[in-house]
């Protein structure tokens, strides 16, 4: 498809250390288009952050890299690009908002200079008043006044900090934001504001954004379309009504629901998913999920197929597979 | 309700010296908690949850008010009086990585506490001892002999407790145990906690600024804003029936995993906590309500009893 901005396929990456291999991302597929909002939603050691390293080109040198697939965004080969190309890229194309606020910004640099550091970059040729009117736009834009733009990072709250993280990821007006976990440092009412800002912003210069995060009420919230991680491989995606709506559903994703106390009805006691993710230093055959899994099977050691359950709604699962070849239910 | 009280607050206070004045980090806060039950204390970063919490325990020492513990008045308490209280009075940190010693091992940290009240006789005992604890925080026999680099998050926060557990407290304070673990993880270890509390007759000050969690754990919530409580109710009350403008706030604020549900508002809470530093007097929530009118600056607002048992300290409510 043309219209698709990102393109993943078949994703495979790993890392090297001293002690073993460590498969961090198994076969991962996605894809994103212009303007799009998808939550990518896992518990610790999913893949999630390197998924998104893998698209920013970002991999550890020397310990992460890419071992299988390919990864095309806006027509561009970021598995096989050459380093100088992706640092055009980056910041222009596509940004990262990170998790920590506190240490993602420049200490001893003011925060107007950060956010100008970016436009001037990525601008060769633009003047000098241009670049000051762009950075007062830019931070008037995600709620700070501008003349506060001498200021260092210190002289700003946690919430205040994250908003210039935003300032400098927009600045460029990139295709693609990869927010990791963007709001996990922040207050609860800070984050509501964040999200809002986040939304509101994607909208008006139409941006896609992937959401990485563990938090399913921030996905409701936020995204348009859900893919679930599990060690390293989407275990079901589709829109964010079918993922929340849904009869069908991943035993995963189901047990990461149960296991969320609720704030609008009465749990006595939390479901468990009982046990761990798998070790990632062992290469698995079936189903990664299996061992944790209360519907397994023997059928579960063979690797099972991904499934659509309804239109655009895949679930990567024996059940539904069985299901539909005439399967009981 | 009867029941006992085991701890109870009076006008407790903490004020830190800082280069800019004094912040007041807890400001006149009173609660009791019945034995046996779990009071929930909700708030943003920097309200004083944590401070409040460690006060209790004499990890600080109180400005003024009077903590009692069990009818006796602790508030002076040397740290000699408070070692043998301490048997009774434990804590849950919220980092389970950063609490533990990385040098000993699961056996030796749990079993640490037993070393110090020199609670066993021989070194057969202390192994029974401390195998009893693991297996009560469910932790498998085989990990006696592992660091704690070794394990995850969900194993190293069992051994928080358990290191809680040893010596058979009433009381334990448990400061954001569940933050920092992932949600399949986090819902084991409250339903341990739940259990133990069952089993031991537990009484627990839960601190935390997870709503969700803290509607499932506690019986009563006490919701904090800048050191101050401004609004204390039995759990199902207050979710039913929140009064005060900052608890509908944060109420709002949390984003509900459901498409059908509620959508995120920032409506009511614009803003940034303010200054904790020489607060002045009057509501400290008033610069971020919407409610806000005169009648919020130049006096504190005390808690009114709006119902039985569900206080606010709002003007809205003043008689």
């Amino acid at each position: 498809m043309a219209d698709n901005l990102l393109e993943i396929k078949d994703l495979s990456v790993e890392y090297d250390t001293e002690i073993a291999t460590v498969y961090a991302v198994n076969g991962l597929s996605l894809n994103l288009k212009n303007g799009e909002t998808l939550g990518l939603v896992g518990e610790t050691g999913a893949g999630k952050t390197t998924t998104c390293l893998s698209i920013m080109k970002l991999l550890p040198e020397g310990i992460g890299q890419v071992t299988g697939g390919s990864i095309i965004l806006d027509g561009h080969d970021m598995v096989n690009i050459h380093e100088e190309e992706a640092q055009k890229l980056r910041g222009n194309v596509v940004s990262m908002i990170f998790q920590d606020p506190m240490s993602s910004l420049n200490p001893v640099m003011a925060v107007g200079d950060q956010i100008k550091e970016v436009l001037k970059i990525h601008n060769k040729d633009i003047s000098e008043e241009e670049l000051n009117k762009k950075v007062d736009d830019m931070m008037e834009l995600v709620g700070i006044p501008a003349n506060r733009k001498n200021e260092y990072p210190h002289e700003f709250s946690g919430g205040m900090k994250q908003r210039i993280v935003i300032a400098i990821a927009l600045v460029c007006e990139p295709k693609l934001i990869l927010a990791d976990e963007p709001t996990t440092a922040l207050d609860v009412t800070i984050q509501a504001q964040m999200l809002g800002l986040i939304n509101d912003l994607q909208q008006r210069l139409n941006t896609a954004m992937i959401l990485v995060t563990h938090d399913l009420g921030v996905v409701a919230q936020t995204c348009e379309n859900v893919a679930v991680m599990y060690a390293g491989e989407v275990i079901e995606s589709g829109s964010a009504e079918q993922i929340f709506g849904a009869q069908k559903m991943h035993p995963y994703t189901r047990g990461l629901f149960n296991a969320i106390p609720k704030l609008d009805e009465d749990t006595p006691r939390l479901e468990t998913i009982e046990g761990m993710i798998p070790d990632p230093t062992v290469k698995v055959e079936g189903c990664r999920f299996a061992e944790r899994c209360k519907f397994a099977t023997d059928h579960c050691k063979v690797n099972p197929p991904v499934v659509e359950v309804e239109p655009s709604h895949f679930i990567k699962c024996h059940l539904f597979a069985d299901e539909n070849n005439g399967g009981n239910q | 309700m009867g029941d006992k009280i085991l701890v109870e607050a009076k006008d407790l206070k903490k004020y830190f010296k800082t280069s800019k004045g004094m912040l007041h980090a807890v400001d006149g806060v009173n609660f009791k908690i019945p034995q046996g039950k779990t009071l929930g204390v909700v708030g943003e970063s920097g309200c004083g949850k944590s401070t409040l919490g460690r006060l209790l325990l004499h990890l600080h020492d109180a400005t003024g008010g009077k903590i009692i513990y069990d009818g006796i008045d602790i508030t002076d308490y040397k740290p000699k009086d408070m070692k043998e209280l301490r048997k009774k009075m434990q804590m849950i940190f919220q980092d389970p990585s950063a609490s533990l010693d990385p040098r000993l091992d699961v056996q030796d940290l749990i079993g640490e506490p037993l070393k110090n009240f020199k609670a066993c006789n021989s070194k057969e005992e202390y192994i029974e001892r401390v195998h009893e604890i693991m297996k009560t925080v469910g932790l498998a026999d085989r990990y006696a002999q592992s660091y704690s680099h070794e394990l995850d998050g969900g194993r190293r926060q069992r051994i928080g407790i358990g290191r809680a557990l040893a010596m058979n407290p009433e009381f334990i304070v448990c400061d954001e145990p569940v933050s920092a673990l992932d949600v399949s993880i986090q819902a084991q270890v409250l339903n341990l906690l739940m259990d133990l509390q069952e089993d031991k007759n537990l009484t627990y000050m839960f601190i935390t600024h997870d709503l969700s969690v803290v509607k499932h754990i506690s019986h009563a919530i006490m919701v904090m804003y800048l050191g101050q409580c401004v609004e204390y109710a039995e759990t199902k009350e207050l979710f039913q029936n929140p009064l005060h403008p900052y608890t509908v706030g944060l109420l709002d604020a949390v984003p509900v995993p459901s498409i059908s549900g509620k959508k995120l508002s920032t409506q009511v809470m614009r803003g940034e906590l303010t200054s904790p530093i020489e607060p002045k007097p009057g509501c400290r929530f008033a610069p971020r309500c919407p409610y806000a009118t005169e009648a919020c600056k130049g006096q504190n607002i005390p808690l009114y009893e709006v119902s039985q048992g569900h206080f606010a300290a709002c003007v809205k409510y003043a008689k």
